[in-house]
């Protein structure tokens, strides 16, 4: 029972993490509507950014982010501005080919400077723990989720608070409407592009701790990332948040009392179950287009 | 005898009630309007009679059998078809080919059939021939103008010869030229027994054309009858001039 | 039919002979191991784009798991002739059909819940299955060895004739697809998958069933590219879950049907007799360094930015408004549909 409940924490903090990362994946579906298969190169890529910056700089991982946020940032206002902007038909389609092309790039320039070894961010307080019950919950998982909760807060109050944010999520709902009253909707998508990026660096930051990588474990991510908006719904960031959740916690709690194995094969069960009975995801809209 | 029957349809929209205890017949053989003002809620009518969207509550019968609950296909199947508010087609395929989508028959013989099996392209020829757009046959849907669109939507949705065919705005959008061929067209597939129920807001396009007329407002019918009870009735002009 | 139109269909039927003819006739033009090699990659390649044309060409729904099929197909073959104990020589090539059959009812499995949604989440979904199944593949070791791999029978014959029989068969599955492609462009059912790419829901309007279409197109070209996967697992001999439920060959199939012209029937064998070429002089030449993705990641880039319509398409559109300004026949631009 202490296994199972240890599995379920462990599943919240890491959920976090992932919930951070699909946030930034359904913003990016939401509001230039399109699915960006390539967020999982881009948390790698945060990743090792990090573990160049804290390699090269001795920086703690966490503090790293001072530096590779703002990078990504803008990494992410280029790359859609040279490579999305321009696709004008068959938007969604040839945007599934474009992100995937990106993330194979970000692959074969990140072997290339950094070999297909596996690496890992590492704190010098690693392994310190503290007890809760039973179990000791370590202080990196603690740190990580509490960094996920504030960035997903600040994203929170940047789209509900802020009149940019207004105008990203007028986008979202009406990307037409939007534009009719004013708004500049390739700025938007461009910012909106950037925050997913921002956050994926924040992502590979914790990831990057909690996981050995190595430049292909951006399939691996994406695979579970595009599963888990599915469920949360495309587009709704409330959806993917609690997604990411129910993901996680069922799956360390399968690792725990099946097998680590066929820990995996929770994320698909629950996404073939979300298929049956409600194909549009928690909060997704069952589009029914142009009555 | 009424061919098609709606009895207390109801549907919402999250706080606002659409459709409200909505209960109308169509006769056979009649052109029936569907009037009423803005938001009264015609289309989600046609919406909610081809199974476009699930109804709250309610009945609807065709030929005297329930079709609550069919998907789009199936009610067309059965003889129902419609055209929309912005006239569709088809932009990718040419207009004949436009012509030979509507299924006709269910199952396999769907399947492996040419598409211009049998006398289909006859037919469909002959039809874009009556909507004088014959010419029109080889070009791509989407370089129609809205016109022509319109005309091959309707041409289109009588392949399958269905009974009742449900209008959604006919007038919406076309010159008087046009649209005088478009009431003309209307009349004489009446003639040859197909029963028209369309929704508009011309009215003199209405008061012309139909042999009886429902009137919407806010959700319910609130006068039936030819269009000279309807256009003197009281209710009628208080729900246009009061919206 | 006017004596142009005729004149241009003589031509394109003896166009597609004289391709065919050549095709047939390569392993006798050409017989170095290396050459093959290509031809079978090429080939095989060609069946793929073909076959996916089928579901994302024609419907417009994209499926990026469609490796997933691949692997499936090489994995039943695999397994067959484990189990079975057929020797390797021409009777495995007899057993690839059964490999399409059980390629075909996974597909209506896979298809009955990945249809359930429109066009965006369909993409996810089949990304989820692909990676499902190479979970599968990896996981369920005593039946497919797992991380281990899977061998299939070697073949007796061998020396510079080993790639022939293997390229005729991927010559057969290609023109497979293509008669098949073919003859669903030509039937209603064909228009019913082209109506449903346009507008799915003015498609239910008149009546096309586009659940039952869209499973139907689905699982045929499934099947197809299931088999394609059973013949080049029988090629390499040795099969591991990552390399034959690959994303890389999901993702390349999509490509070149990009590249040629989506929903066209020749864009896709052009996309393929154009891209297969350059990736595997790509592999050869900068396989060993991961510069390799990167320059297939470039291609990449340049194909979709630069001719987002495909080749063929563009083309045609090309040919016809040269056409359009120099007859005067009275007709708007837009007149024949890319075919």
């Amino acid at each position: 029972m202490t296994l199972v409940l240890e599995a379920a924490v462990l599943g919240v903090l890491t959920g976090g993490v992932y919930a951070l990362m699909a946030s930034g994946l359904t913003l990016i579906f939401g509001v230039m509507r399109i699915i960006n298969v390539g967020h999982g190169a881009l948390v790698v890529l945060g990743a090792y950014l990090s573990f160049a910056a804290s390699r090269s700089l001795g920086l703690d991982p966490f503090a790293t982010l001072v530096i590779t946020m703002p990078v990504m940032f803008m990494l992410g206002v280029l790359l859609q501005t040279v490579f999305i902007r321009p696709l004008k038909t068959d938007r969604e389609a040839l945007s599934v080919l474009v992100t995937y092309a990106i993330a194979l790039g970000i692959e074969g320039l990140l072997g290339y400077f950094f070999t297909a070894n596996y690496v890992q961010l590492h704190a010098w307080y690693d392994t310190a723990s503290f007890p809760v019950g039973d179990f000791r919950v370590t202080y990196v998982y603690l740190f990580g989720f509490v960094l996920c909760l504030a960035i997903l807060g600040a994203m929170f109050l940047f789209l509900y608070r802020t009149t940019f944010g207004a105008s990203i999520r007028a986008t979202m709902l009406n990307r037409t409407a939007a534009q009719l009253i004013g708004i500049d909707v390739d700025r938007v998508a461009a910012v909106a592009f950037g925050i997913g990026m921002a956050t994926a660096a924040a992502g590979g930051v914790v990831f990057g701790i909690t996981n050995a990588f190595n430049p292909g474990s951006h399939y691996d991510l994406i695979s579970r990332l595009l599963t888990i908006i599915v469920l949360g719904g495309l587009g709704s960031l409330r959806g993917a948040v609690i997604a990411a959740l129910i993901m996680l916690v069922s799956e360390d709690i399968t690792s725990v009392v099946i097998s680590p194995v066929w820990a995996s094969f929770t994320f698909f069960v629950i996404l073939v179950a979300v298929l049956i009975v409600r194909p549009q995801g928690l909060y997704g809209v069952r589009v029914r287009e142009r009555l | 005898m009424s061919l098609l029957q709606v009895d207390g349809l109801c549907k919402r929209f999250g706080g606002v009630l659409a459709v409200d205890d909505c209960s109308l017949s169509v006769a056979q053989g009649s052109i029936t309007g569907l009037i009423g003002p803005n938001g009264s809620g015609k289309t989600t009518v046609f919406n909610l009679v081809t199974g476009f969207i699930p109804k709250d509550s309610g009945s609807v019968s065709f030929k005297a059998r329930p079709i609550d609950g069919l998907g789009p296909d199936r009610i067309y199947g059965l003889g129902i078809g419609r055209t929309f508010q912005l006239a569709r087609i088809f932009p990718r395929l040419t207009a004949l080919e436009n012509m030979l989508v509507p299924v006709r028959r269910r199952g396999l013989r769907a399947l492996f059939s040419r598409a211009d099996w049998g006398h289909e392209k006859a037919r469909a020829m002959e039809m874009l021939e009556f909507l004088e757009i014959a010419h029109v046959a080889d070009l791509m849907g989407g370089a129609l103008s809205y016109g022509q669109r319109k005309l091959l939507e309707l041409g289109a949705v009588m392949m399958a010869e269905p009974e009742l065919v449900l209008l959604d705005e006919p007038a919406g959008g076309v010159n008087p030229a046009l649209l005088e061929r478009i009431g003309d067209r209307i009349r004489r597939l009446n003639e040859r027994g197909i029963t028209f129920l369309l929704v508009e807001h011309n009215m003199s396009f209405v008061m012309n054309l139909c042999t009886e007329v429902v009137v919407l407002h806010r959700g319910r019918p609130i006068a039936t009858g030819t269009p000279e009870v309807v256009r003197n009735d009281p209710a009628v002009l208080d729900a246009y001039l009061g919206a | 039919m006017s004596a142009l139109l005729r004149q241009a269909r003589v031509l394109k039927l003896g166009g597609i002979i004289a391709v065919f003819a050549v095709a047939l006739a390569l392993p006798a033009i050409s017989p170095d191991p290396a050459t093959t090699n290509i031809a079978v990659f090429t080939m095989m390649y060609v069946g793929l784009a073909t076959a996916w044309n089928i579901m994302g060409g024609y419907t417009g729904y994209i499926s990026l798991g469609h490796a997933g099929f691949f692997g499936f197909g090489s994995y039943t073959l695999g397994l067959l002739l484990a189990h079975l104990g057929i020797a390797a020589g021409y009777t495995p090539f007899l057993l690839v059909p059964i490999a399409g059959l059980g390629t075909a009812v996974l597909a209506v499995a896979i298809g009955w819940f990945a249809l359930r949604t429109r066009a965006a989440t369909f993409v996810i979904v089949t990304i989820a299955f692909m990676f499902m199944l190479q979970l599968l593949a990896e996981n369920l070791v005593g039946l497919t060895g797992g991380g281990g791999g899977l061998s299939f029978p070697v073949p007796p014959w061998g020396g510079d004739y080993f790639n022939t029989p293997y390229y005729y068969a991927m010559l057969a599955l290609a023109t497979l697809a293509l008669a098949v492609s073919w003859r669903i462009r030509r039937s209603k059912f064909g228009l019913g998958l082209l109506a449903i790419r346009d507008d799915e829901d003015k498609a239910l309007a008149v009546g096309v069933p586009t659940r039952a279409f869209k499973l139907t197109a689905f699982v045929v070209s499934a099947a197809l590219v299931g088999m394609i996967g059973a013949v080049y697992g029988y090629y390499v001999t040795y099969i591991y879950p990552q390399f034959v439920v690959d994303p890389l060959i999901g993702i390349s199939m999509v490509l070149m049907v990009f590249l040629g012209g989506l929903g066209t029937l020749s864009g896709p064998v052009l996309g393929a007799l154009i891209l297969e070429p350059t990736q595997l002089w790509l592999a050869y030449n900068f396989g060993a360094t991961r510069l390799y993705l990167v320059l297939y990641a470039a291609v990449f880039l340049g194909v979709i930015l630069l001719l987002p319509r495909g080749i063929v398409p563009s083309v045609m559109e090309l040919i016809e408004r040269r056409r359009a300004r120099a007859g005067p026949s009275g007709s708007t631009p837009a007149k024949v549909a890319a075919r």
